[in-house]
């Protein structure tokens, strides 16, 4: 009886109403930065208090929550964040992409595609990706105002010029609805795709920036590059270790001291699936040889 | 360059009209009137705090005047106010038509991207989306400004002072514009350096058949380079004419005094 009562989703509705506002503004607006007034959330910044908050003003009392760290559903971040809406806000929560409405996301877009009434939540650490070519905040919005995107082939440029390819292999910059040019957050190049004419809502929030920004179901996202250097995916040429998958992206893992290394799909949930329903890599088998030698 | 061959160079391309700016009560710049004409150039001389600056602020449309008006002849040969203009022609019009070279090249480059990234950011800004040729055409802006094409993947905080300068020049005019604003070019630069940047920047305005306004303290750099030189005073023009007219046979006091003060060679 003496447990803290809190309101749910932990956020009060005063919150919860401005952080709607600033999401309808968003989504009006395909890809631009709304700033909103961020809380102090019981996690440090870095820990993904903008997606924390966006995914407290949607969540409603009937959703269930799915949380993703680097894809993985059980890493510390996710399993905290998961913990922190069951206990304030009592939703059933899962690890499976299809069952999910609401999914809150770190560094990754599930590899099942997402269906209509899905929203895929994204921790953002800098919205701005225009950041580290142009420092002053007061210029930057004054380009995005008026679509003066030349710096951000710069950055691509640079690249080319440095490494012989365009060497950006997260936070590849887009440009949403043919308008806005957004960070995707850090996500890797390879989801780059998945954002384009997605069925899913998907928000952008970022605590300590104080920045929502949304792509609404079916909008356009393209990824910036040169006509004799166009865009291309990434991945490990390799199958997944533990369910054999050869279009998922992958996790490198260091086995010994020795060079030893395995590739498994980064979307534990997507591997879990495809293992339940009898695929196998080169790795699910050897547990059992090595107990057999020992 | 076709557009510009049937522009008729009769009709100015620059005109100012009773220019005036104060900074609370003082007046930087009081009731200042010409008109530039296309392929001219014209060097504003006078000591430090008589104005100079403001009125290249002025006339680049970075300030705003309290008084009178900056017209400018856009390529499709229409004579617009400058203050009329939407912020984004205003901007659109400072990376195509126009380059604006500053004392210090840290204002006018970014220091930590590539020489070819600083001379290709023009071109990408209007729409180019093609890294060769992008890259080819920095090349051959940077062979013109005499830097060295092996040095194009260094970054600009590498460079010396004159290269930085140059480097300048070239992310300037890699769009073609047609009047260049230059604040000081060859300041705190060494004589030897100087020399070869108005070598250089005289041939370059010659091939291009460029307009520029250049403002300068040094009487040496307005007789290499303009063709018409203004003296400005207390924020005035006080004496305007061609510069050899001006600098051989000054009329007034203050411009005897200060062609005086050079040193004979």
């Amino acid at each position: 009886m003496n447990a803290p009562t809190y309101n749910f989703a932990y956020l009060d509705e005063q919150t919860k109403r401005m952080i709607r506002r600033a999401i309808l503004k968003a989504i009006a607006i395909p890809g631009y930065q709304v700033p909103f007034a961020s809380r102090e959330m019981p996690m440090p910044y870095g820990w993904g208090t903008g997606g924390v908050q966006v995914t407290a003003a949607i969540l409603g009392p009937d959703d269930v929550l799915k949380v993703i760290d680097q894809g993985s559903d059980d890493t510390t971040n996710a399993i905290s964040i998961r913990k922190f809406f069951g206990k304030t806000a009592g939703v059933a929560t899962t690890t499976s992409t299809m069952d999910a409405t609401v999914i809150q996301t770190r560094h990754r877009i599930p590899e099942a595609s997402l269906h209509a009434g899905q929203v895929l939540v994204y921790q953002v650490p800098i919205p701005e990706p225009l950041r580290f070519l142009e420092p002053r905040e007061t210029e930057t919005r004054r380009m995005h105002a008026l679509a003066e995107y030349g710096l951000m082939h710069v950055k691509l440029y640079e690249d080319i010029a440095r490494f012989g390819h365009i060497a950006t292999a997260y936070a590849y910059p887009v440009k949403v609805n043919a308008r806005y040019v957004m960070d995707p957050s850090p996500t890797p190049k390879f989801d780059n795709p998945k954002m384009d004419n997605c069925a899913a809502l998907q928000l952008f929030g970022a605590g300590r920036e104080k920045r929502i920004y949304a792509i609404p179901p079916y909008t356009t996202v393209v990824s910036l590059d040169f006509e004799d250097h166009p865009f291309t995916r990434y991945r490990f040429n390799a199958p997944c270790a533990l369910c054999g998958a050869d279009n998922s992206y992958l996790d490198e893992i260091v086995t010994d001291d020795r060079g030893g290394r395995m590739f498994v799909c980064s979307d534990t949930d997507f591997c879990e699936q495809r293992q339940a329903a009898g695929h196998h890599g080169t790795e699910s088998a050897a547990p059992h040889k090595e107990k057999a030698h020992v | 360059m076709s557009e510009l061959a049937n522009f008729d160079d009769d009709q100015p391309l620059l005109v100012a009209e009773g220019l005036g700016k104060n900074y609370g009560r003082l007046a930087a710049c009081r009731d200042v009137s010409f008109a530039l004409y296309p392929g001219e150039v014209l060097a504003i001389v006078g000591e430090s705090g008589s104005g100079k600056s403001t009125l290249l602020q002025l006339l680049s449309a970075q300030l705003a005047p309290r008084a009178g008006r900056v017209s400018y002849r856009m390529r499709d040969g229409v004579l617009r106010d400058l203050a009329e203009l939407g912020e984004a022609e205003r901007r659109f019009l400072f990376r195509t038509d126009w380059g604006f070279v500053h004392q210090d090249p840290a204002q006018g480059l970014r220091m930590g991207v590539s020489a070819g990234a600083n001379v290709g950011e023009r071109l990408m800004a209007v729409g180019w989306n093609h890294y060769g040729r992008i890259r080819d055409t920095a090349s051959t802006w940077l062979d013109r400004v005499e830097i060295d094409i092996g040095r194009i993947d260094d970054a600009p905080k590498t460079y010396s002072g004159g290269m930085r300068q140059r480097l300048q020049i070239a992310r300037n005019l890699v769009t073609e514009p047609r009047l260049v604003f230059m604040d000081e070019p060859t300041g705190g630069l060494d004589v030897s350096v100087q020399a070869r940047l108005l070598d250089l920047m005289r041939n370059l305005v010659g091939e291009l058949g460029l307009a520029a306004i250049v403002v300068t303290h040094d009487l040496a750099v307005a007789r290499l380079l303009s063709h018409r030189v203004m003296v400005m005073k207390g924020g005035r023009v006080i004496e305007t004419g061609l510069t050899d007219q001006v600098l051989d046979d000054p009329r007034e006091p203050y411009t005897q005094l200060l062609v005086s003060s050079i040193l004979p060679p």
